[in-house]
C-alpha cells in the first residue's frame, strides 16, 4: 500500500484526469460490445483483438508516412468490412444459439486473430507517434499528453455521432428494431440478417477506431487485445446493456477506479482490480436480484 | 483373416518406426555432429526466436566453412535440428524430449528466454545431455545445480548493476535514490534482485518500487510518482514493451531524472521509433559492436556485424552475437574432449576459458558465464536527429563519455 498520492495533491489531480482520459477510450470499445451483444446476444471475446488490429492499421500509415491521426478515419472503413466478414463466416452461424457457443467461437476468433497478426506482423512491440506534445497545467506538476486528450475527444465525437445515427437513420431504427425484438421485426420487415451484419461491422469499425487512438497513446502487439476485452465487458456488465450513458460514466468510473488502484495497490494489481471489482458487482446485483424476487430455494 | 491383416499393419507399422529410429538414433552421423534446439519462431517470442537462429546459423556456417570440428584426428561438421516451440514452455519441454528421445540428438542449443530455457533444462540435464544456451539469464537457472546447463551470457541480476554503481560514483560515492519499475516475470525480477543487492552495497535508498504487469501499456501512475519524489536514478525492465512505453511516457509527461536505465532497449529499437526522446537513456547489453573482443572465427565485433548485416539484411542484436558465441564454445569444447562422450563433452564445457568475439567466457559452478561484464550504452542523438548507442559503461570499454545527469526537458 502506497499512499503517496494523498500526500502530494498534485498526484491526485493528475490520477483522475488520467483516468478519465483512458476511461473514455475504454467507454468507446465497451460502447461496440454493448450494441452487438443487446442486438445480437453475442458477447464478443474477440473484442480486445479487432482493437489491435485496427491499431495496425494505423501504426501501418504512419510507417508509409502518413500521420497515424487519420487511421481514425481510415481504420474504421475498414474494420468494418473485417466485421461483416467475419459475421458471414462465422458469427451468423452462431448467432441464435446459446451463448456458450458464440463465446467459444469468438474465443476461437480471438486466437486466430492474435496468431494471424503475429504471423503477418511479427512480435515486435510497435507504436505511431503522433507529435501531439503534452499540455502542461498547475506550473508543470500535471501533465497530460496531448494524444491522450485527442483520442479521449474523437471517442466522444464517435459516440455522438452513433447515437445520433442510431435514431434518425433507418438502419439505426432497424438495429433498434431488432435489438427489442428480432422476430417481431422480421415480420414487420426488417432484414434483421442485414442488421446483424451492420451491427458487427459498426462494432468492429469503433474497436477501429478506438485501435488507432491506441497506437498513438499506448503500445500495440499482437497479443495484447485480452485487456481490452476484459474491461469492456467489465464496463457492459456495470451499465446494463442498451444502456449508453451508462457505459460513458462506467467507462470513466473504471479508468478513475484504475489509476487509484494503482497509484494505491501497485500497477501489478491494476488489470487485477478491475478483476476484483467485477465479482464484487455481479455478487452485489445477486444479493439485490434476491432482495427484489421470491423465488424457489 | 481381418484380424490377421490387423497384426500384420501393426508389426510392420512398429518395425518401420523402430528402423527410421534406430537411423536417426546417433547424433554424430559420418562426418555431422548434429545438435538439438527448440527455438520459438512463431508466437510472441519470434522476433527474438529468429534472432536467435540467425546468430546460431552464422555460426554453423562459419565454422563448417573453416574447416568444421576436430575430434579425434577426424573432422565433422555441424549441423541443426530445429523445431519450433511456439514460444510456449510446455511446448519447448515437450520438443526436447522428442530431440533426445526420438531424434536421437546428444547434445542441444537453448531456446530464447529464461522461461523457456527453464522450461527445457530440467528434461536436458535428467537425459545428461549437455546444453549450452545463449538467451536464459535468469538467476535461478544457475542455482538448480544443473550440471549440463551452461548459460554464455551474463546472469540477469548483474543487467543494471553498473548503473547503480556508475551513479553512486557520480554522487560521490555516496548512495543515490533510486525509482524501479520491473514487470513480473522471471528475467526482470532477477534484474530486481540485482539492484536491491546494488543498493544494499552502496548505501542507497530505494523510494519507488513498482511491479508492471505483463499486459503492461501504461506506466503513467508510476512516472507521476517519480515527478513527484524526484529520485536520482529511474530503472526500467519491462522488456520490449516496457522500454518504449517508458520513453514514450517520460516524453509526454516531460518527466526529468538524472540517470535512466532500462533493459531491452536493443530489442526495441528505441531511438528508431522514438528519434531524439530516447536520447541520454542508459541501456544494459550483453554485447556492443564496438567492444574489442577477438576470435579466430569472427574476428571482432565490427566484422561480425557486417557480416551478419550482410547476410540477413539487419544489424544483429545481441541476442543473436550471444546465440553465435554458443557454437563457438560447443567447437571448443568437443575439441579439448577429443570425443563425443556426454561426459567428457559436459567437463570440457565446464573447464571452458576463451575468448570469442562476443567476450571472455568461463562458467562458474551453476553454469552461468562470470568472465563477461553487462555494458551500458547511452543513446545519444546528434542534431540532425540522427541517434547512435554509445558505449559508456564500464570505463574500460567505454567509446563515448556519459552524459550525465540528463538535461531538463525544458532545456532540450
Amino acid at each position: 500500500m502506497d499512499f503517496l498520492i494523498f500526500q502530494v495533491p498534485m498526484l491526485t489531480v493528475q490520477a483522475v484526469l488520467d483516468g478519465l482520459l483512458l476511461g473514455i477510450l475504454f467507454a468507446l470499445i465497451a460502447y461496440g460490445m454493448a450494441l452487438q451483444w443487446g442486438v445480437m446476444n453475442i458477447i464478443n471475446i474477440a473484442q480486445g483483438d479487432l482493437v489491435i488490429l485496427g491499431g495496425y492499421i494505423a501504426y501501418f500509415m504512419y510507417l508509409y508516412g502518413i500521420h497515424p491521426a487519420w487511421g481514425v478515419i481510415v481504420s474504421p472503413i475498414i474494420m468494418y468490412f473485417v466485421g461483416v466478414i467475419i459475421y458471414k463466416l462465422v458469427i451468423n452461424k452462431v448467432v441464435d444459439r446459446d451463448l456458450f457457443i458464440s463465446i467459444l467461437a469468438t474465443f476461437g476468433i480471438s486466437i486466430l486473430f492474435m496468431q494471424l497478426m503475429n504471423f503477418a506482423f511479427g512480435a515486435d512491440v510497435v507504436l505511431a507517434n503522433s507529435g501531439y506534445g503534452t499540455t502542461m497545467l498547475f506550473d508543470n506538476s500535471v501533465t497530460l499528453p496531448n494524444s491522450k486528450i485527442f483520442s479521449a475527444f474523437i471517442s466522444i465525437v464517435f459516440a455522438i455521432g452513433l447515437v445520433i445515427y442510431m435514431k434518425k437513420s433507418k438502419l439505426g431504427r432497424a438495429i433498434r428494431a431488432t435489438a427489442q425484438n428480432a422476430r417481431a421485426a422480421k415480420i414487420l420487415g426488417v432484414d434483421t440478417e442485414k442488421v446483424y451484419a451492420a451491427t458487427f461491422g459498426i462494432n468492429a469499425a469503433l474497436c477501429g477506431v478506438a485501435g488507432a487512438l491506441i497506437s498513438i497513446t499506448f503500445t500495440i502487439h499482437p497479443y495484447m487485445g485480452l485487456p481490452y476485452t476484459i474491461r469492456s465487458f467489465m464496463i457492459v456488465i456495470v451499465a446494463g446493456l442498451g444502456n449508453l450513458p451508462g457505459v460513458a460514466i462506467s467507462g470513466m468510473g473504471l479508468g478513475v477506479f484504475e489509476e487509484f488502484a494503482d497509484y494505491i495497490l501497485g500497477t501489478e494489481f491494476r488489470i487485477g482490480s478491475v478483476f476484483l471489482l467485477l465479482v464484487l458487482i455481479l455478487v452485489y446485483r445477486r444479493f439485490k436480484l434476491s432482495k427484489k424476487r421470491e423465488y424457489l430455494k | 483373416m481381418k484380424i490377421k491383416n490387423i497384426i500384420i499393419t501393426f508389426v510392420s507399422a512398429i518395425a518401420i518406426l523402430f528402423s527410421t529410429s534406430v537411423v536417426s538414433l546417433a547424433k554424430v552421423v559420418g562426418d555431422k555432429i548434429i545438435l538439438g534446439a527448440a527455438i520459438s519462431l512463431t508466437g510472441k517470442y519470434s522476433s527474438n526466436g529468429v534472432h536467435t537462429q540467425n546468430g546460431y546459423n552464422m555460426a554453423v556456417d562459419r565454422i563448417n566453412s573453416m574447416g568444421g570440428v576436430k575430434v579425434g584426428g577426424k573432422t565433422y561438421m555441424f549441423d541443426i535440428i530445429y523445431y519450433d516451440d511456439e514460444s510456449n514452455p510446455k511446448r519447448a519441454a515437450q520438443l526436447a524430449e522428442r530431440l533426445i528421445s526420438q531424434d536421437g540428438v546428444e547434445f542441444m542449443l537453448g531456446p530464447y528466454s529464461s522461461g523457456l530455457t527453464k522450461a527445457i533444462a530440467p528434461v536436458t540435464e535428467k537425459y545428461g545431455v549437455p546444453m549450452v544456451e545463449a538467451n536464459g539469464a535468469s538467476r535461478s537457472l544457475f542455482t538448480k545445480g544443473y550440471k549440463y546447463l551452461f548459460a554464455v551470457l551474463a546472469p540477469a541480476n548483474l543487467y543494471l548493476d553498473v548503473a547503480i554503481r556508475t551513479a553512486v560514483e557520480l554522487n560521490g560515492g555516496k548512495g543515490v535514490r533510486i525509482a524501479q519499475a520491473f514487470e513480473q516475470d522471471a528475467f526482470s525480477q532477477d534484474v530486481r534482485l540485482g539492484i536491491l543487492d546494488a543498493a544494499k552495497e552502496t548505501g542507497s535508498k530505494i523510494i519507488i518500487d513498482d511491479k508492471l504487469p505483463k499486459e503492461l501499456n501504461d506506466m503513467a501512475a508510476t512516472l507521476a510518482k517519480v515527478k513527484a519524489t524526484k529520485p536520482d536514478v529511474l530503472v526500467v525492465s519491462g522488456h520490449t514493451k516496457g522500454a518504449l512505453t517508458a520513453i514514450r511516457q517520460i516524453a509526454e509527461m516531460k518527466v526529468d531524472v538524472p540517470m535512466l536505465a532500462m533493459t531491452h532497449c536493443d530489442a526495441a529499437k528505441l531511438s528508431k521509433q522514438h528519434g531524439a526522446n530516447s536520447q541520454y537513456a542508459l541501456c544494459a547489453s550483453q554485447w556492443h559492436k564496438t567492444l574489442t573482443y577477438k576470435d579466430d572465427f569472427f574476428t571482432d565485433g565490427m566484422t561480425y556485424d557486417a557480416d551478419f548485416t550482410k547476410e540477413f539484411g539487419y544489424a544483429p542484436p545481441y541476442q543473436a552475437a550471444e546465440s553465435s558465441a554458443a557454437l563457438l564454445v560447443f567447437k571448443d569444447a568437443f575439441e579439448r574432449a577429443g570425443s563425443f562422450d556426454q561426459k567428457k563433452v559436459r567437463d570440457a564445457l565446464a573447464a571452458t576459458n576463451m575468448q570469442t568475439f562476443y567476450g571472455n567466457i568461463k562458467f562458474a559452478e551453476g553454469g552461468q558465464n562470470v568472465d563477461k561484464p553487462m555494458v551500458l550504452f547511452q543513446v545519444m542523438c546528434d542534431d540532425a536527429g540522427k541517434c547512435e548507442n554509445k558505449v559508456v559503461a564500464p570505463l574500460k570499454w567505454a567509446s563515448a563519455e556519459l552524459i550525465h545527469p540528463i538535461p531538463k526537458w525544458s532545456d532540450r
